[in-house]
């Protein structure tokens, strides 16, 4: 700065009033919407992590057969309710590689429990890529491969077996298969209706936004536990699994859309106010064109995060469903099912791994949730 | 000398590591003293001012300087000073006003409860005593009944009225240094020539200093003694404003005081405007939106615009001038047919010079399609008028696409055209529109709207949203695309002074009727209707010379019921428009 004689002062640095037109004002923003939204998504530290943790749990789903030990329904007779088991490294200060230790299980007569006695002398060396229980690798290729199984003589329950003597940690595998794609059938059913009823009330508003509004309201305000088992009531009981599955799935889309339209339809209606929906209109689009080429791909991010919230509903519904017996039935697995044979408490509290399949519902419901905080969290990448 | 009240000296603030947005800024206000900060956007002038009061974005570091204050006699730097300091001089010693009076106050308290508070919390003031100095304040910054204003909630008034509570609020303490951020930028053009002349009879009685944040040099010339000219978070220019205002030496502040739009001197009346060639004529326009209340109350109709003739000559631009809620927005997107007038109206449009007279009021849907052709629309907010999810080519191939014009070529080579046409590369094309400043993205939806080839365009306030420099520069892009291409304008704005260097004809309106409509030379050398001379003396200049007259102002601006004998009218019972002399027409009673 210099001070001039008549008191003002003045920068000093050269002055040029030359822009460039056609410059990028800010060229970090120059990139599609999913591109700038991965690069405000990748600074959520716990969204990222839950993102990376369902990609890997989805991605297994379809290996789940060769990862887990057993088939899920395989039993061994003779270990009922057979406590976890670690898996060694080291045997009496000297490494031999993965391996367990033999278990026998003696019938306590007194306590009317079974009991298990561990011989830590003989370690017994894990197989791995070794020959076991048939079961289809994605769902149509058979294979007995596994990743790794128990050597001859000793089992190896990672999460212990249940009353039958099926291993829980491979039955969490399996179950994972049903548990988790129930979410996804039931919110690709509960997207298509959400949109469909959530634009059109959003667009035509008026008669047809109040009589969808209503349909909302009393889907709402039915009471959920016994709709469900009216619903499930009227599945045919003599049905497969795979049948079940797909009607449970679907009930439970049908009854999440309300949710979903009214969030498209609140979207729609701010989102109509944008000046580019108006100038499209003004060009002469047509209602069609302007929901699908203006307003769907704005509010697609907010709709995936908010499908991202639903899933988990999705799942526990499916769980909750299970649980009570009105869901999927054995021998078809999931970790509802799997939770209906612990709904007895004296058996939780003399064998609580039994309850263990609570586990990945937490772990599944929570990365859902933070996954979809973190998108819903980076979604406006516009800002700043 | 004496002390100042705050020197701030080599401030420098940044965001996390990037490069800092305020520069090695220092100035000094004296007690008393009005001082302005003026800037573009992004100049890092609300961020200097903020930090003034240490209400800064989380994200943001002061890296240097210190802030001196002269809080009776001892010095305090404001940046070192504890939180628990820092609470005592906010509201008490150094008050605030913000820009949006819609946002800055809580809708859930009654105003009375809200001003008062300052006091109990800096003075522990008994609630008789609060309440008496908060009445007396609310009747010191022009409210005609303190005792409702204490009872009402925010959302009863007005953005003029809410601005005046949010004054009162910030004078209420008596503090010594007020900051006002841009605080008239979001009030109509005579709202705020009153409060700014409101802040300055308040700063006369009670002698605290003013900091004014502003982007408007003519708002500067009107309150400022001394000024801060800012650009690119470093200070351009800095002295008494009589020097700066009078003789600007550095190029910014030129180049700022060449963008200033002002109402030019007249001398002698424009001849009027002929209208033969029509492109669009508006008879009679009237547009009533039924409000239900709900419940049981009846119905409540109001009235957007009554009764509007406007003619459009072809190739001329004709403005409608008018703050919010005069109805000129309605006027535009009924001319466009994007909403239908009442019946016995008729908004006619001609293409062409011999063809024949459209009725936009009731066309049929291939006629419909046929007139967006010819007719488009530039919007006010170029941030939200270009869909982030499309590159530049989608959105200025999009009109083509819906109607079916050439091949995929065809439509890229005129999207290309377009931009060169409005002053930018053909190769943005596959860029995003949020990569782009404001002016660049105007510039876009210009491009946009012309891709048709329209022969009429509507422009609803297209650079209101804009700093002046680039407001110019539009200004001027759209002349020459209206002079090269032939194009007929309806222009929507609520400045005067934007419109003087635009248009051919211009109507004033007010509550929905057209008060005045003249060309503009006309208009400013004899403006006749109260209502104009209010908006035209209201119109701060950049000039020392002419500064604000506020009882011109005080006479025009309030509702047409205090309106002189002549023109005076309630409700939509307005005298009829009478050519006083030729292509000048008032409304009045003869």
């Amino acid at each position: 700065m210099k001070k001039l004689p008549d008191g003002r002062w003045i920068d000093e640095a050269p002055w040029s009033d030359d822009a460039n037109l056609s410059a990028l004002e800010r060229s970090d923003m120059d990139a599609p919407n999913w591109v700038l939204v991965w690069r405000k998504f990748k600074r959520h530290k716990l969204g990222l992590i839950s993102g990376i943790f369902l990609l890997l749990s989805y991605l297994m789903l379809p290996v789940a057969g060769f990862i887990a030990p057993y088939t899920p329904n395989e039993r061994s007779a003779d270990y009922l309710y057979a406590p976890p088991q670690s898996i060694n490294l080291w045997h009496e200060g000297e490494f031999v590689g993965p391996f367990v230790y033999p278990t026998t299980a003696t019938a306590d007569l007194v306590n009317y429990r079974w009991t298990y006695e561990t011989d830590t002398s003989r370690p017994m060396p894990l197989l791995f890529f070794c020959e076991g229980e048939r079961y289809n690798l994605f769902g149509f290729i058979p294979s007995d491969t596994h990743l790794f199984c128990a050597p001859e003589g000793a089992t190896v329950f990672l999460w212990g077996s249940d009353r039958l003597g099926r291993d829980v940690f491979s039955r969490i595998l399996y179950g994972a298969q049903l548990s988790l794609t129930v979410g996804l059938i039931g919110i690709t059913v509960s997207f298509a209706l959400g949109i469909f009823f959530g634009s059109v009330a959003g667009y035509f508003g008026g008669r047809t936004d109040w009589a969808i509004n209503r349909v909302i309201e009393i889907l709402r305000s039915l009471p959920e536990l016994p709709l469900w088992l009216a619903l499930s009531a009227a599945v045919p009981s003599n049905w497969g699994p795979v049948a079940v599955f797909f009607i449970i799935s679907i009930i439970l889309g049908i009854l999440d859309w309300p949710g979903l339209a009214r969030a498209v339809r609140s979207k729609f209606l701010s989102l109509r106010e944008e000046e580019y929906v108006r100038a499209a209109e003004m060009m002469g689009a047509k209602p069609g064109r302007v929901i699908r080429r203006h307003l769907l791909p704005n509010f697609m991010s907010h709709l995936i995060a908010s499908a991202t919230l639903s899933i988990p509903a999705m799942i526990l519904g499916e769980t909750a469903l299970s649980f009570l017996g009105l869901g999927l039935r054995a021998p078809a697995v999931s970790w509802g099912v799997m939770l209906n044979d612990a709904q007895n408490l004296a058996s939780i509290e003399i064998y609580p791994w039994t309850a263990i399949p609570m586990l990945p519902i937490i772990f599944v419901v929570l990365a859902f949730n933070f996954l979809g905080d973190g998108l819903r969290a980076s979604l406006d990448p516009y800002k700043t | 000398m004496s002390t100042p009240l705050l020197d701030v000296r080599n401030l420098s603030i940044g965001f996390g590591t990037a490069d800092p947005v305020v520069r090695d800024v220092s100035f000094s206000v004296m007690p008393g003293e009005t001082l302005a900060l003026v800037g573009e956007s992004g100049s890092g002038k609300t961020i200097t001012c903020r930090s003034v009061l240490r209400i800064l974005p989380d994200a943001a570091r002061i890296s240097g300087g210190e802030i001196n204050f002269d809080c009776k006699g001892t010095q305090i730097d404001l940046l070192t000073l504890p939180e628990r300091g820092m609470r005592r001089i906010r509201g008490n010693q150094i008050a605030m006003i913000f820009q949006e009076p819609m946002r800055s106050l809580s809708p859930l308290h009654r105003l009375g409860d809200q001003v008062s508070e300052v006091l109990r919390l800096h003075r522990d003031m008994p609630m008789r005593e609060a309440r008496r100095t908060v009445l007396e304040t609310f009747e010191r910054v022009g409210f005609p009944d303190p005792g409702r204003v204490w009872q009402s909630y925010p959302f009863e008034m007005s953005g003029g009225m809410r601005q005046r509570a949010m004054i009162a609020m910030a004078m209420v303490a008596r503090p010594e240094l007020l900051i006002a951020d841009e605080p008239t930028t979001a009030l109509d053009v005579t709202t705020q020539a009153q409060v700014l002349g409101l802040i300055k009879d308040l700063q006369k009685d009670t002698g605290m200093a003013v900091i004014l944040v502003t982007h408007d040099l003519g708002v500067v010339a009107n309150m400022a003694e001394s000024v801060v000219v800012m650009n690119k978070g470093r200070v351009m220019e800095r002295g008494p404003a009589d020097v700066v205002l009078g003789a600007p030496a550095h190029g910014y502040t030129q180049k700022l005081f060449a963008a200033a739009p002002m109402i030019p001197e007249v001398a002698a009346p424009a001849r009027a405007a002929p209208h033969d060639d029509l492109i669009l004529d508006m008879r009679k326009v009237t547009k009533t939106y039924t409000m239900r209340a709900g419940g049981w109350s009846a119905p409540k109709v109001v009235t957007a615009c009554h009764r509007v003739d406007l003619e459009l000559q072809r190739g001329k631009t004709l403005a409608v001038v008018g703050e919010s809620g005069s109805g000129k927005t309605t006027c535009a997107r009924i001319a466009l047919g994007a909403e239908l007038p009442d019946r016995g109206s008729e908004v006619l449009f001609r293409a062409a010079a011999d063809s024949k007279p459209l009725r936009v009021d009731a066309m049929s849907q291939s006629e419909r399609v046929a007139f967006q052709r010819q007719a488009q629309m530039v919007f006010q907010d170029p941030y939200s008028s270009l869909s982030p999810r499309m590159r530049i080519q989608q959105a200025l191939t999009e009109p083509m696409e819906i109607h079916n014009i050439g091949s995929r070529k065809d439509r890229r080579e005129k999207a290309a055209e377009m931009l060169r046409w409005v002053g930018l590369d053909p190769s943005m094309l596959s860029r995003y529109p949020h990569a782009f400043s404001g002016g660049q993205r105007q510039r876009l939806s210009i491009a946009r709207a012309l891709t048709l080839d329209p022969v009429l365009l509507v422009c609803d306030e297209p650079t209101s949203a804009l700093d002046v420099s680039v407001q110019e520069q539009i200004l001027t892009l759209l002349e020459d695309i209206r002079d090269g291409m032939g194009l007929s304008y309806l222009f929507i704005s609520h400045d005067l002074a934007v419109v003087a260097r635009i248009a051919d004809e211009v109507a004033v309106m007010r509550q929905g009727v057209v008060v005045e409509q003249a060309p503009p030379d006309t208009l400013f050398y004899n403006p006749r209707h109260p209502y104009t001379r209010a908006l035209i003396a209201a119109q701060p200049e950049p000039d020392l010379n002419r500064p604000i007259d506020l009882s011109l102002v005080a006479r025009g601006a309030g509702s047409p019921s205090t309106w002189p004998e002549a023109y005076r009218f309630e409700g939509v019972d307005a005298p009829a428009l009478t050519e006083l002399e030729p292509g000048h027409k008032v409304r009045c009673h003869v």
